[in-house]
């Protein structure tokens, strides 16, 4: 590819979905760009770059940032996140919110649904504990596409098999000929929409526990800290946010800290004028 | 260092597996079938084995009734590792105590999953 022409293409998706794309994904933007160059009937991605130049045209452009908004997700990524959602986090709303019982969490990039489905699953095998509790659960995703399968809840064989365990696949699921289709129950434990966490996200609503994983590391710096303190607004004080594992928010905004000793667990910051403290910003500096 | 018993009657597999066996730093031995398996699990109880369900001689299920009544055949984590892909076949082996389950085809990041998941990694 002509590096002006990833220039250009890398502008458009940055402008479009804060997504950094480093030339070293310049195979990755041919790769998944030429299906949908075929799909418009255009030589290859040269001419689908010369068509974005010369006009307008708000599909393709969409097409072309969806194509690249990297959609990897699976169940129960890095397992100890969801130990800790299940063995720290639960048990600490289950006694600051036994007045209302009722909470909400967001998946904030929800991809597929693994990551929301995963956490419905988790909800589910704590149900005993969670009995007469109203527990909203919301995806979200910039992608139509991911947000069309993440509603469908069907998967294949390869999907299942990546961080889901058998048990819980033989539990949660039905075989569909070659696909594996979810309970309904988790379906409609996981309300799905699309959005873009680069706008207004207090529409959304407010949300005790947010899992935002591993989309920040795609933004350049200042879109991630617009977009985390976005989403500090949407939480009320004792909120939690989970982050992916290469991800954290010192150097990035003073409205959240690591919380000590629970690795990729974030709390806002009653007082961002004062920096975080060193112990606990280095506890989360190491997070993997 | 961990060690891993590969039973499956594919040669290619075989090697296949270990490759990505070695990169996450087991040591494996192979075996083609269940009777054989059984014995190398009588001289030496491994930390894991990956285990297809159709073998000669003797099948996987039978290899793992067999492994979890002898003395310390609770201890290796077994993983079946099969084109078998339906829910039966799936229930009956985590009845006969199989610990995970892998659906052929499989590539290096499902192994690792599954391994994970069994906590060896
Ligand atoms: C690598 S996946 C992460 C999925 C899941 N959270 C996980 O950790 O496995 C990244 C997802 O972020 C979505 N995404 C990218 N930019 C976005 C944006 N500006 N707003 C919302 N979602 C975005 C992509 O469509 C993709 O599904």
């Amino acid at each position: 590819m002509k590096p002006d022409d990833f220039a250009f293409l890398s502008d458009l998706v940055k402008s479009r979905s804060g997504l950094v794309l480093t030339r070293d994904k310049a195979y990755l933007l041919e790769s998944r760009l030429m299906p949908l160059a075929r799909k418009r009937n255009m030589k290859g991605v040269d001419e689908l770059v010369r068509v974005l130049r010369a006009r307008r045209d708000e599909g393709l452009a969409r097409d072309v940032t969806e194509a690249m908004t990297i959609n990897e997700s699976f169940f129960f990524r890095d397992i100890e996140p969801f130990d800790l959602f299940r063995n720290t986090v639960l048990p600490i709303f289950r006694k600051s919110r036994a007045d209302t019982r009722s909470m909400r969490i967001w998946s904030a990039a929800a991809c597929c649904g693994q990551e929301p489905y995963t956490i419905a699953m988790v909800l589910k095998e704590e149900a005993a504990k969670l009995a007469g509790w109203r527990i909203e659960i919301l995806g979200t995703d910039i992608s139509g596409d991911m947000v069309a399968k993440a509603r469908a809840g069907v998967y294949s064989q390869f999907e299942v098999q990546r961080g889901l365990p058998i048990t819980l696949l033989v539990k949660y699921f039905k075989k569909q000929g070659e696909m594996w289709q979810i309970d309904p129950s988790l379906r409609a434990m996981v309300q799905y929409q699309e959005h873009d966490l680069l706008h207004d996200l207090r529409p959304l609503g407010r949300f005790d526990v947010v899992f935002c994983r591993n989309v920040l590391i795609y933004f350049d710096p200042e879109t991630k800290t617009r977009v985390l303190e976005g989403i500090a607004r949407v939480m009320p004080p004792d909120g939690l946010l989970f982050l992916g594992g290469a991800e954290t928010v010192i150097g990035v905004t003073d409205r959240f800290k690591p919380v000590p000793g629970q690795r990729g667990i974030f709390c806002l910051n009653r007082d961002p004028a004062s920096a975080a403290h060193p112990e606990s910003a280095a506890s989360g500096a190491g997070a993997r | 260092m961990k060690s891993c018993l590969i039973v499956d009657a594919s040669k290619v597999i075989r090697l296949v597996a270990r490759k990505i066996l070695e990169d996450l730093e087991f040591e494996s031995e192979e075996v083609a079938d269940g009777q054989s398996a059984l014995e190398a699990c009588r001289r030496r109880m491994p930390s894991a084995i990956l285990l297809d369900w159709n073998l000669p001689v003797m099948s996987g299920i039978e290899f793992l009734r067999a492994l979890r009544s002898l003395p310390g055949g609770e201890a290796p984590r077994v993983l079946f590792c099969t084109i078998e892909n339906d829910l039966q076949h799936i229930q009956d082996a985590i009845k006969a105590g199989a610990d995970e389950y892998i659906m052929k085809p499989f590539d290096s990041e499902i192994i690792q999953a599954k391994f994970a998941q069994v906590g060896l990694l």
